[in-house]
């Protein structure tokens, strides 16, 4: 006995307050017995806390317990058969949550995963084991109203810009400008900017963006904060020609990035670092908070 | 049955006006089988097609297609349809599309393969193991090979494993290059397109190692072949999730593409561009840059400007050139309209060009113990193609600014050196002289200057500069030429050999199209140059192709053969050419021009020296092995010089000119028959002709030559040559071997002999001989000879002979030899003579009366039938039918081939309507009696 339960969905993504739209796939080789198909929707954030948080915040170990969005479960069938073949059964589930509660976008993180998923169950007779499938689905939060006014950010690194430095003497002279063409993204879209090597004594091996999440996990009674690198998109390899503005060019890359969210109990942000590797193996490296949105 | 027979006079004269058809214009019908047919547009009328109109189809070519393609295009209402909305797109967009003219890139791939390439090893470096079950590249020994898979296959269990693969040659890397793409493909096929990227982009990775720098254009020619494969592969599997229900048709637009699909090409471009490495990122987001027409409208002209400037991240200026060149390559193909992108790409490697002398670049040569020279000729294949991009019908200003952008930036030789050689050579001789002025101000950086020179003269060999301008440009470059005329060039590598004889190659064009008219010591100053530099270490011996283009220069221009071989280097040139068969074929092409343009006879002792030597060289290289063909080709060529040398009346030169020939192009017969030919025109019996093997050679040459005798008046040569003639005719075997087959010699005899017959009407006879010697000498010879059984080739002759005969006996003779007295005038119509003549007639037609009885016995009557209507036809046309005999014996012809119904209807009629219709004429009234007594049997 073969069965395949599978979905299809009218979209890739969904956007909050539109309709999950899509099919139940069942193919099976023979007419299938069962007592009934059920599908639930669920909408999850799981938040976890770093191992070298743990110890310090046991405290507040109940705040991390996953926090429900949204729940619904529909009956699809009544106990019955399923012909044999291909068997389509469509069904819809609104985005909407009761009260108050936000439907944040799809995220996947380290410490913080924001998640939705469908699962359809079918119960069948004791002999039988029920079948489930479970299926994850892309919601992405409403698009913000308000224009996104970009805010260009210039920046200037020599040897004395840097801090956290030891010997300041032992660097080699260089001047790298830039800017970014704005530091509040839209998700949807590129972030971009140009680098230039006015001039560096040492020759440069590579220039890279670093994209990083910052997840902080937490209540009243304390936090946790945690930096992660998402990808790493390098721009410049070897020693790029003086005096000309090489673009900074970095797609945001999808599940993994979300409008910056900040909530009660967690926060995801973002930020980008322009990495700078000199040939002796000096790194320089210049931070840029972001704030992502969606339009 | 013995009659007397007499010819009727003739006028010839009137006979010829009365016989000279009309003229009637040939009209050429339009249909010819041959004609490619056309076929007609299948929007107007479907599957309509017209014989051969041309085609009033707007989009499809009108190249001959094939009737059944035609068929299939008539008859496929889809098509029909696709095809009406996409024409009117199409032929907008037709205009601006690559046309045939461009030089395409697949053009180029075989040439930088053959020319980069290196003998040191190579390695890849690819992190990750996949590959099982690879079969062993060829090549490597045994052992370590064995040992090597194991290893790999160690490897290969762990994913993601770093995998390097030492010690290459250079063809083991191509074959481990072209195992990749086969990977790469079966990835794909099997649905594992994970892998297939992951191949792509570590191949595209190995394009940013710049160790054993000398094969970086190879190996950038063997990477992007897997990448252009990836975007292909990308690209058709986009493209069929689209054609559901029906294929998405070739301008198609974004509307057209189903959600899926888009779906699909941004999860590609997403995972793209989060490649990490900048090089690998860039490579593969170009090669599948074609797949942006699934997403927008406007994908490909925003990603081009964008990736072209993050190029300017690639640190390497070798690495970034070649990654712009495979950007404007794709760019060209995808959307070749966009020429903004094409031309920021120059300008950047403009900008980064400093580089070149920067210290990361110069540590690295050191380190690779590379030449400056050397290394810059690595760039030349890219900025070449990026600049025949940008070129590539690219209005004049923008060249303009191109260049005055190469002279602000630096004015670098190696640029200048790919302007010269991308733009038009109209565009570059119009601007000779501030070319000429860039050369001389520019920073050499280690590409020497003469290779500027010489891509200069390739564009003023094609075309010529402003004519004022001319000797400026010709002093300046000679200037030049001779500083670089010391002996410390060094040949370092192979390409330096080439761009080096190159450039004298170029030097002597530049120089040959100015000086084309007459100025040969210039030109001879050259080749004295090129001989003195080519002769040391036999140079030359890589060289031949230049040296054969410097010929093939000078034969365009020197068409006067008496200059060309005046150049006292000229000759000395040619003995460069020490291969055979090179020095063959520039003999060959020397002898073509000049059998082309010498157009009036001479008789040079410098040109037939040198000629000479030279069809000595071609006569000399044919051998046993030698092909018909070829042996045929050649003979033709030495022919046609001798036919082109005469010394007018001075025969004794020319005697002994043939002589000289004869000794030495002993090996190809057809050239001594010609000689043959040409003696006889100075008159000299000549001993040659026995030792021709060809019998029939012999006859009509011996035939000619009696011709040629009688015509100098030389009566006894000609009666020499005609008996020695009539002499060996019993020789001629009954078969023959002609084009390889063995063939009757028959209707080859026939012939001879009917050529022969008409030249005896002129040949006055022998005053020792009797009347009509060598008429009788040849009819004993063909009653003699032994004809083929059941033939009546014999017959045959005295039916031809009859006319001869009649013709002898006029007053006036049909044709004369200006200064030779025939027959005619000898015996001035003396009855005697006509009586001679008339007697041999009747033993002739006793003869072929005979012969028509036996004929007639043997049952064979079809051919009696045949005979006797052609003497049937000889007595109507020369015979004198007033004699009751005569008309008498052909009404009995007549009969006789109408017994048997073997004659044709037509002819028959034919003849009696021809017949009625000399009857008309005033002196042949009697041939109406005739006529009536011609019964025209109806066929039953």
């Amino acid at each position: 006995l073969e069965i395949v339960l599978d979905y299809i969905f009218k979209r890739c993504c969904f956007c909050v307050q539109e309709v999950v739209a899509g099919v139940i796939l069942l193919v099976c080789k023979e007419a299938l017995q069962h007592h009934g198909i059920s599908l639930s929707m669920e909408g999850l954030v799981n938040l976890q806390l770093s191992s070298k948080s743990v110890g310090v915040f046991e405290a507040f170990y109940n705040s991390v317990k996953p926090i429900q969005l949204i729940s619904s479960n529909i009956e699809v069938a009544k106990a019955g058969k399923v012909p044999a073949g291909k068997t389509e059964i469509p069904f819809e589930f609104p985005l909407i949550t009761k009260g108050n509660k936000v439907l944040y976008e799809t995220y996947h993180g380290v410490f913080v995963n924001i998640q939705y998923t469908l699962r359809c169950d079918m119960k069948r007779s004791l002999l039988a084991k029920d079948l489930s499938r479970n299926c994850e689905f892309i919601v992405h939060c409403q698009p913000q109203k308000a224009k996104v006014v970009p805010t260009p950010v210039n920046f200037t690194i020599t040897p004395d810009t840097l801090q956290n430095i030891r010997e300041r003497s032992s660097l080699p002279k260089f001047l790298i400008r830039g800017h970014l063409d704005a530091t509040n993204c839209v998700i949807s879209q590129p972030l971009t900017g140009e680098v230039v090597v006015e001039n560096s004594d040492v020759a440069i091996k590579s220039i890279e963006l670093q994209l990083v999440r910052v997840e902080t996990c937490g209540c009243a009674e304390g936090y946790a904060r945690d930096a992660t690198e998402i990808q790493n998109i390098q721009i410049a390899e070897g020693d790029v020609c003086h005096g000309l503005a090489i673009p900074i060019y970095m797609v945001f890359p999808r599940l993994f990035t979300c409008p910056t969210l900040e909530t009660t109990n967690f926060k995801v942000e973002f930020e980008v670092n322009i990495v700078i590797v000199l040939h002796d193996d000096h790194l320089i490296t210049e931070n840029f908070p972001l704030k992502l949105c969606r339009v | 049955c013995c009659v007397t027979r007499r010819s009727r006079g003739r006028n010839y004269e009137a006979e010829l006006q009365r016989c000279r058809p009309e003229a009637a214009p040939v009209e050429f019908g339009d249909y010819h089988p041959l004609k490619p047919i056309m076929v007609t547009d299948t929007k107007s009328r479907r599957g309509a097609r017209k014989g051969s109109t041309s085609s009033s189809s707007s989009s499809s070519s009108s190249a001959p297609a094939d009737p059944l393609s035609s068929m299939l295009d008539g008859t496929d209402p889809l098509s029909m349809f696709a095809a009406a909305s996409v024409s009117e797109k199409k032929r907008e967009k037709e205009e601006e599309v690559v046309g045939p003219d461009f030089e395409p890139w697949s053009s180029k791939r075989g040439e930088i393969l053959a020319r980069f390439t290196t003998t040191e090893k190579l390695s890849i470096n690819l992190f990750m193991g996949s590959d099982k079950g690879k079969a062993p590249s060829p090549g490597s020994s045994a052992v370590s090979e064995k040992v090597r898979t194991r290893l790999e296959e160690l490897d290969d269990l762990e994913e993601g494993s770093q995998r390097e693969l030492l010690n290459l040659s250079q063809q083991d890397y191509a074959n481990r290059i072209e195992e990749l793409n086969q990977s790469l493909k079966e990835a794909w096929a099997s649905d594992q397109k994970v892998k297939a990227l992951k191949i792509v982009i570590q191949c595209s990775k190995l394009l940013s190692d710049t160790s054993v720098i000398q094969f970086y254009p190879s190996k950038f020619v063997l990477i992007t072949d897997i990448l252009d494969t990836f975007g292909r592969l990308v690209y058709d599997r986009i493209w069929t999730m689209c054609s559901d229900p029906r294929p998405l048709p070739d301008s198609f637009t974004v509307d057209d593409v189903n959600d899926t699909a888009k779906e699909t090409c941004l999860n590609w471009f997403f995972k793209i561009a989060s490649i990490r490495e900048l090089l690998p990122r860039l490579y593969v987001e170009a090669a599948i840059l074609k797949c942006n027409r699934f997403l927008n409208k406007t994908g490909i002209q925003e990603t081009l400007p964008r990736l072209t400037a993050m190029i300017r991240g690639i640190g390497d200026p070798l690495v970034a050139a070649y990654t712009r060149a495979y950007l404007c390559r794709v760019g060209m193909e995808v959307a070749p309209h966009l020429k903004d992108s094409l031309n920021r790409n120059f300008f950047d490697l403009l900008g980064t060009f400093r580089q070149v002398s920067g210290e990361s670049v110069q540590n690295q040569l050191v380190q690779q113990r590379v030449e400056v020279p050397e290394y810059l000729t690595l760039y030349s294949p890219a900025i070449n193609w990026i600049l025949q991009c940008i070129a590539y019908r690219a209005p004049e200003p923008l060249l303009t600014e191109m260049m005055e952008r190469c002279k602000k930036l630096g004015n670098n030789a190696l640029l200048l050196n790919s302007v010269m050689r991308a733009f038009r050579p109209e565009f570059v001789a119009a601007r000779a002289t501030d070319f000429i002025g860039m050369i001389k101000d520019c920073d050499e950086a280690g590409f020497p200057k003469h290779l500027l020179f010489g891509s200069l003269g390739r564009s003023l060999a094609c075309a010529d500069p402003p004519e004022s301008e001319r000797l400026t440009i010709l002093n300046e470059a000679w200037k030049v030429v001779t500083k670089v005329r010391s002996p410390q060039v060094e040949y370092r590598c192979y390409d330096y050999i080439c761009d080096h004889t190159f450039y004298y190659v170029s030097i002597t064009f530049i120089h040959l199209s100015f000086i084309s008219r007459s100025q040969k010591r210039e030109v001879n100053t050259v080749l004295a140059d090129i001989i003195k530099h080519m002769t040391p270490d036999r140079a030359f011996e890589d060289a031949y192709p230049q040296l054969q283009s410097v010929i093939r220069k000078i034969l365009t221009y020197f068409q006067d053969f008496s200059v060309l071989f005046s150049m006292e280097r000229f000759l000395p040139f040619l003995d460069m050419f020490q291969k055979d068969s090179v020095r063959v074929e520039v003999c060959r092409s020397i002898m073509e021009v000049f059998i082309k343009h010498q157009v009036e006879l001479t008789r040079d002792p410098v040109i037939l020296n040198a000629m000479l030597h030279i069809c000595k060289t071609m006569h000399d290289s044919v051998n046993a092995l030698t092909l018909e063909d070829e042996k045929r080709s050649l003979a033709l060529l030495i022919i046609g010089f001798i036919r082109m040398v005469s010394f007018g009346r001075d025969f004794e030169q020319q005697l002994s000119f043939c002589v000289e020939a004869r000794a030495t192009f002993c090996n190809l017969e057809p050239v001594l028959v010609q000689l043959i030919h040409t003696v006889n025109h100075q008159l000299r019996t000549f001993i040659t002709i026995p030792s021709l093997s060809s019998i029939f050679s012999r006859l009509s040459l011996y035939l000619l030559s009696g011709q040629v005798a009688l015509a100098n008046q030389c009566l006894s040569q000609a009666d020499a040559f005609l008996k020695a003639a009539v002499g060996i005719l019993p020789d001629v075997p009954r078969s023959i071997s002609v084009e390889g087959k063995l063939r009757s010699s028959e209707s080859f005899l026939l012939d001879f002999i009917n050529n022969f017959l008409a030249t005896l009407l002129v040949v006055p006879d022998h005053p020792e001989h009797g009347v009509l010697y060598l008429v009788r000498g040849l009819l004993n010879m063909v009653q003699d000879y032994t004809w083929e059984d059941n033939s009546d080739a014999k017959v045959r002759v005295y039916v031809s002979a009859l006319p001869l005969l009649a013709a002898m006996s006029q007053e006036t003779y049909l044709y004369s030899i200006p200064k030779v007295d025939s027959n005619e005038t000898l015996y001035g119509g003396d009855p005697k003579f006509l009586s001679e003549i008339n007697k041999l007639c009747e033993t002739l037609i006793g003869q072929i009366l005979d012969n028509l009885k036996a004929l007639g016995r043997d049952e064979s009557t079809r051919r009696q039938g045949a005979l006797a209507f052609s003497l049937f036809g000889v007595l109507l046309a020369h015979g004198d039918l007033r004699n009751n005999k005569l008309s008498q014996l052909a009404v009995n012809l007549w009969n006789l081939c109408h017994k048997h119904g073997y004659c044709e209807t037509g002819i028959s009629v034919r003849t009696l309507e021809y017949i009625k219709h000399q009857a008309q004429q005033h002196d042949m009234t009697h041939l109406t009696d005739t006529v009536q007594r011609l019964a025209l049997q109806s066929r039953t």
